[in-house]
């Protein structure tokens, strides 16, 4: 964890303060509604179909026990006694009343957290690989550079008013864990290998950032533009103020939809773009906002690290437990990652129970896996774009307690990466911005899908929900999505395939998945979807040919054969409804 | 005389801001007074303008470039810069880009949609003037200038971010 020094604590109380204050104008009609809005925005305060609905910041996904207790009890004395954790690695309240929030932020503020512009047209919460600092393919901890650029973005004077909401996603490994292709800047951690960079300065080992710029999901959803393979890490900073500058003044901001830059990079075309932003970079290029040594060195040591004791390789007793039990031994092999530390693993917890909208907690459960936190990961854990939790410290020889455990709590679904482990927004039961409902959806699908073996037996699949546009459920880059759509009032539901949310392995790169056809009712989705796994079954070469591998290699005409009939049965019932009619 | 906050103080404005008539064409100019004109007109009356006796200043609406008139600053008393609606953050970058490209020293005014909430955030960007929206009590938002005490950013009033201030723990 990082934590605050004296300043970084009373910047977030500050912010209390003045909300406190706004809250109180608008509630003595001192304030418009049409003023407010912005500004309880930036705090996370949205108002729903029910009630406000809070958004409190989990940086970068990382949290401590202490905090997830305070989230808990937040749930409980304010809200309904559960919270929502998002793909964008936040939490969610969808009870808590307007007047109330103030004392809410407060709360938060007493555990070093807060909502700060987790909403609103401003930077928000910077989102990395939920395995930082504990995968074997690290290059970079980006933890550390998620809290720089945490920092540099909190209250920045210049872009506090873009034109829409702006999303930053760091990458520190070599797969790709932070969909960076899909992000409005998405940052890939370099190591110069081969001495000199493309600066033709940098030393050999130097860290830089390959800055990927302009992709994005919602309605018009493009993969980033690599603006830059080696930015030496300590232009990080002017150059980020570069890009934004060219699109604080230059986004669109006469129509909501057409306002991201990745609207203006696709305008502009990239290369200009790109050329705007040198640009503008080379009148901010070595200004005070470079990044020093010093500076990074003094965040990286305000982290709290974990302490491993030294182990020579696999525990044994795990490894005997691993053969004798089959369902631990599935449950390993689903739910936890190996680590870099020998000895040690990464966990996820699964907030993916069938019947349970995915990423709900009860504050319960959250003081449980508080508990589970500190017994057994060092008091610290991670929220997943995946929306799942992360115990990312955990000695294998703990492993089959913890398990043991999370069955209890409900949280041992061994279904990471497969095709129950759905990603849903909240959707229709809970959003207004919402066509249709995701939750039912998803829970329809993994009642389908019940069977461990047939799960098993399909592999790595991304099943994505998003209840509208705004893409909240990353459908887009589902290998499966699921898109709601209105259609006169009533709920449809439109599927695509082929989508990949970033380089999750070589020769896998981000895609956007293609919508098949026409869209369904919620009754006939769990047919869809069985339909599409049953040709994948009967195409695939070997059981390492992943869903998605087969979606690229025979293209989406034979998935839309199976679900729609032949191009020719197509035409012949076209041919008789229009006699018919 | 309407009052403004200006350096922090609520002051009364000598200046006299002229907008474009609604169908876009230019008012007349007042043969006296100081006033603040709209970029086209300082384009279109120059030489007339400079003729005038009184003090002369000119504002850019949100999309107008800076660069238009980065030659001409030495000729104004005051630069304005318009936020059409609260949420606009054009002039921010605009403000920053006349402060520390363009070498603009004088005053630096905020005009348009503009209340306490945004005052904070204006000041950092190097704004130092600011013509509330009608209604506003310029007097309680003085405090905006303390809503915060310290930025981690570089700005036009704290030029060294943060962390190239903070005492070593």
């Amino acid at each position: 964890m990082y934590r605050y020094d004296e300043i970084d604590q009373r910047l977030v109380d500050e912010r209390v303060a003045q909300f406190r204050d706004q809250t109180r104008r608008f509630l003595a009609g001192k304030l418009s509604e049409d003023d407010f809005r912005p500004l309880r925005l930036r705090n996370g305060l949205y108002i729903q179909r029910y009630a406000p609905m809070l958004r409190v910041a989990i940086p970068y996904g990382l949290l401590s026990s202490r905090q997830l207790r305070t989230l808990a009890h937040i749930a409980r004395k304010w809200d309904r006694g559960y919270g929502h954790f998002s793909t964008r690695q936040n939490i969610q309240y969808n009870w808590p009343k307007l007047e109330d929030v103030p004392d809410i932020l407060a709360e938060l503020a007493k555990v070093e957290m807060h909502a700060i512009q987790t909403s609103g047209n401003s930077v928000r919460n910077i989102t990395t690989d939920h395995y930082a600092g504990v995968a074997q393919d690290e290059i970079v901890d980006s933890f550390v550079w998620c809290e720089l650029l945490r920092q540099w973005s909190t209250f920045h004077p210049e872009f506090s008013f873009l034109p829409r909401k702006f999303k930053i996603a760091v990458n520190g490994a070599e797969a790709d864990r932070a969909a960076i292709f899909l992000h409005d800047i998405g940052l890939q951690a370099v190591r110069d290998k081969g001495g000199a960079g493309s600066d033709g300065a940098s030393p050999g080992g130097e860290v830089g950032f390959r800055v990927i710029v302009g992709g994005g999901m919602g309605r018009t959803p493009i993969i980033g533009h690599v603006f830059r393979e080696f930015l030496p890490w300590p232009h990080l900073l002017t150059y980020l103020e570069a890009i934004m500058r060219v699109y604080n003044r230059y986004g669109r901001r006469d129509n909501i939809h057409k306002a991201r830059i990745k609207i203006l990079v696709k305008a502009r075309t990239p290369e200009k773009f790109r050329e705007e932003v040198e640009a503008e970079w080379a009148h901010l290029k070595d200004r005070p906002s470079t990044l020093t040594e010093e500076e990074v060195r003094r965040v990286e040591e305000r982290f709290t690290r974990p302490q491993y004791e030294s182990q020579a390789g696999d525990d044994a007793g795990h490894l005997a437990r691993l053969a004798a039990e089959p369902a631990f031994a599935a449950w390993t092999k689903r739910n936890v990652l190996p680590h870099k530390a020998p000895g040690y693993a990464a966990v996820t917890l699964s907030l993916k129970k069938t019947g349970v909208p995915p990423g709900d907690a009860t504050a319960d459960q959250m003081d449980a896996i508080a508990g589970l936190a500190d017994r057994y990961s060092q008091g610290e854990l991670r929220v997943s774009h995946e929306q799942n939790l992360i115990l990312a410290d955990v000695r294998q020889s703990d492993l089959h307690v913890l398990w043991g455990e999370a069955k209890a709590l409900g949280l041992a679904s061994p279904n990471i990466g497969m095709i129950t482990n759905i990603i849903a927004c909240p959707g229709g039961d809970f959003c207004s911005l919402a066509n249709a409902k995701s939750i039912p959806v998803a829970q329809a699908i993994q009642e389908r899908f019940d069977s461990l073996d047939y799960v098993y037996d399909i592999g790595e699949l991304d099943l994505n929900i998003s209840g509208c546009q705004n893409s909240c459920g990353h459908h887009h880059v589902g290998h499966i999505g699921i898109l709601g759509v209105d259609k006169n009032g009533e709920e449809w539901y439109q599927i695509s395939v082929g989508g990949n949310q970033g380089l999750t392995r070589p020769g896998a790169p981000a895609a956007v998945g293609k919508v098949i056809g026409p869209s369904f009712s919620q009754e006939q989705i769990p047919d869809v979807i069985e339909k599409l796994i049953g040709i994948y079954l009967e195409k695939r070469e070997s059981e390492a040919e992943r869903f998605i591998d087969v979606v690229w290699r025979i293209g989406i005409e034979p998935f839309k054969e199976r679900v729609y009939g032949t191009h020719h049965q197509r035409q012949e019932r076209r041919n008789r409804s229009l006699a018919a009619a | 005389m309407a009052l403004i906050i200006k350096d922090r103080n609520v002051v009364t404005d000598p200046w006299l801001r002229l907008e474009l008539n609604t169908d876009g064409s230019l008012p007349p100019v007042p043969p006296s007074g100081d006033v603040i004109v709209p970029l086209a007109m300082w384009h279109g009356q120059r030489d007339q303008l400079i003729a005038r006796p009184s003090r002369l200043g000119v504002w850019l609406d949100s999309h107008e470039e800076p660069a238009a008139i980065a030659e001409d600053l030495r000729l104004f008393g005051v630069v304005a810069v318009n936020f059409p609606k609260f949420g606009d953050g054009r002039g921010y970058s605009i403000a920053r880009l006349l402060r520390e490209r363009y070498g603009w020293k004088g005053e630096l005014r905020a005009v348009g949609d503009i209340f306490r909430d945004q005052i904070f955030f204006l000041s950092s960007c190097g704004f130092n003037a600011f013509t509330l929206r009608a209604g506003e009590d310029a007097q309680e938002a003085l405090g905006a200038f303390s809503d915060f005490s310290d930025a981690y950013q570089s700005s036009v009033e704290r030029p060294l971010p943060l962390f190239r201030r903070r005492q070593p723990a």
